[in-house]
């Protein structure tokens, strides 16, 4: 005779190393299993959308960067995008390249924080992490000799770039492209056979194709589902119509699949990077004459663009003032967590762990 | 999940980590050992030039924080002087839009980044705080003029060959721990 319980309601953080930042989940338990789960957000709540209001167009790209800040290049380049769209500018040649180039280096360089920590959560304490470290550390130091920072970049201005390359720039990413692939291969022989890590991820955690579509899922959570979907190819921005790579997308949407599409994608990137070190014009202004009080005309103007996590977009409506009336942020982990329940319902504790680090959650942009 | 031979993946796994064993070190002993850091870095003290700035406040205006602090007098003839110049570096988020933006290069960011203090009050950077002195440097960040004057930063990507940082094991009798402050 099956006895009835009570579910045992359980609080995974704020504060726990699992949730990646603050971040609650209040998780409703049968024994060991999940039936119900519900995040709790807020706790990063930094006002962003409200600050923007307060300052210049130029003013509010270093708080773009405290969104994702494993991200900062696209969410400044999606802001700029924005902005460009809704003043009506032109960027240089120059600029679009270099833009281009540190959005696929900041895309490979958050998928092995992604990839990481996800097997972090999986259980191996720290080691994939470090071995993707030591590559990442290489891409900071090519963000550092470029824009002087390694985290917060604010490298993307209003109609360019803020500086140009640095004549060291050049050979150190092509020799970083050259050995690129021979560490890819490593990790894959690290990982990618690993059984422990198929028993743990392989059928974990499946978000079938409709969910995926009917949340508004972006990015590789909904690519890992089987939706061939890439604002890259579908809407190119930037110059993305010029380079010739793929989508790569999984089959069953499950938490190996996530992180498979990130280890492919990572390759695609470096696809990406070495059409344009090839097509980059030598000389040329990489940023336009924009003042530096820029007022754009009356209007609205919503700027979106494939970011590691996914779809991130600035929503803009001017007065036609130095600042912006309104901004809107749409960011892509917090509608990927919304298929967090969909995930887990029926899985375990240490289930709940991974599934919910396979999606690759930043909270500073959940709770902006 | 069923496999067919189990172990193989963790094998293949562990002959890729055993062979780590054989390699140099990706990692220096940091209190002791130090990288050099980018010519461009946006370092925690700004540094500002009294003989070029004219008190025009364009870098307090593009601030987004709003922590630099001006106030001036008409000097002689249409010159103005400065009579309070701070910066706020506890609440200063290192942008680096007042140095873009100064039209007389007065402002430079600076080459540190250690700047722990014992007291909220040290952080505000004054006048005199703010000089060029022997340990405190500007940046080449927007300003392209000091670049050449600046180290060469060492990038992990070349090994030592390569003109690359020196990476070795360091005895543990070299380390001097605790020593740092
Ligand atoms: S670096 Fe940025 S925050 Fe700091 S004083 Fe300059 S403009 Fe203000
Ligand atoms: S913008 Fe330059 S010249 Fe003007 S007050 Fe600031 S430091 Fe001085």
């Amino acid at each position: 005779m099956p006895i009835k319980t009570e579910p045992f309601y359980l609080n995974i953080g704020p504060q726990h190393p699992s949730t990646h930042g603050v971040f609650r989940l209040r998780v409703a338990l049968d024994g060991e299993v999940v039936v119900g789960v519900e995040p709790i957000i807020g706790y990063l709540h930094r006002g962003i959308e409200k600050l923007a209001e307060t300052r210049t167009y130029t003013q509010t790209i270093p708080f773009t960067d405290r969104l994702d800040y494993l991200s900062s290049m696209t969410n400044n380049l999606a802001y700029c995008l924005a902005v460009e769209k809704l003043g009506g500018l032109k960027v240089p040649e120059r600029a679009e390249y270099i833009r281009v180039i540190f959005s696929e280096i900041m895309r490979i360089s958050s998928h092995m924080m992604a990839v990481g920590f996800f097997l972090n959560d999986l259980g191996a304490m720290m080691t994939p992490v470090l071995y993707m470290w030591r590559e990442r550390e290489k891409i900071m130091d090519m963000f550092e000799m470029v824009c002087g920072q390694r985290l917060l970049y604010n490298y993307m201005r209003i109609g360019g770039v803020s500086q140009n390359l640095p004549d060291d720039f050049m050979p150190a990413v092509k020799k970083f492209l050259a050995e690129m692939p021979k560490y890819i291969d490593e990790y894959d022989q690290l990982l990618a056979q690993n059984e422990i890590l198929l028993a743990r991820s392989k059928g974990v955690g499946i978000l079938s194709k409709d969910t995926a579509i009917g949340i508004g899922a972006s990015g590789p959570v909904l690519r890992a589902s089987g939706v061939k979907w890439d604002i890259r190819k579908m809407d190119p921005y930037s110059i993305y119509e010029r380079f010739d790579f793929e989508v790569p997308t999984g089959d069953t949407g499950d938490c190996y699949d996530r992180y498979w599409v990130r280890m492919l994608e990572i390759r695609q990137s470096v696809r990406i990077l070495e059409q344009a070190i090839a097509q980059i014009p030598e000389k040329g202004a990489v940023c336009a004459d924009v003042p530096q009080f820029f007022r754009p005309p009356r209007g609205e103007a919503y700027g979106y663009l494939e970011g590691p996590k996914g779809n991130i977009g600035f929503y803009i409506v001017s007065d036609g003032s130095i600042a912006p009336y309104r901004l809107h942020i749409y960011p892509p982990t917090l509608i990927n967590i919304t298929a967090l329940s969909d995930m887990v319902i029926g899985w375990k504790v240490a289930d709940l762990i991974i599934i919910f680090g396979s999606i690759d959650v930043v909270l500073g942009e959940i709770d902006r | 999940m069923k496999f067919e031979r189990y172990g193989i993946g963790i094998a293949k796994g562990m002959a890729l980590t055993f062979r780590h064993l054989f390699r140099s070190p990706i990692t220096i002993q940091y209190p002791d050992e130090k990288l050099v850091t980018s010519r461009r870095i946006r370092g925690n003290e700004l540094v500002w030039f009294p003989e070029k700035c004219t008190g025009c406040a364009t870098c307090a205006k593009s601030c987004p924080q709003g922590n630099i602090v001006i106030s001036t007098h008409r000097g002689e003839g249409s010159k103005f002087e400065v009579d309070i110049f701070e910066i706020d570096s506890g609440r200063c988020i290192f942008c680096g839009l007042c140095v873009e933006s100064c039209p007389y290069d007065a402002l430079a960011m600076g080459l540190s980044y250690e700047c722990a203090k014992y007291r909220r009050g040290d952080l505000i950077l004054s006048k005199e705080k703010l000089a060029v002195s022997a340990n405190h440097q500007p940046s080449a960040y927007y300003r392209p003029q000091f670049e050449d004057k600046l180290p060469k930063q060492s990038l992990l990507l070349y090994n030592q060959a390569e003109g690359g940082q020196k990476l070795k094991f360091l005895p543990l009798s070299k380390r001097k721990r605790g020593s740092g402050a």
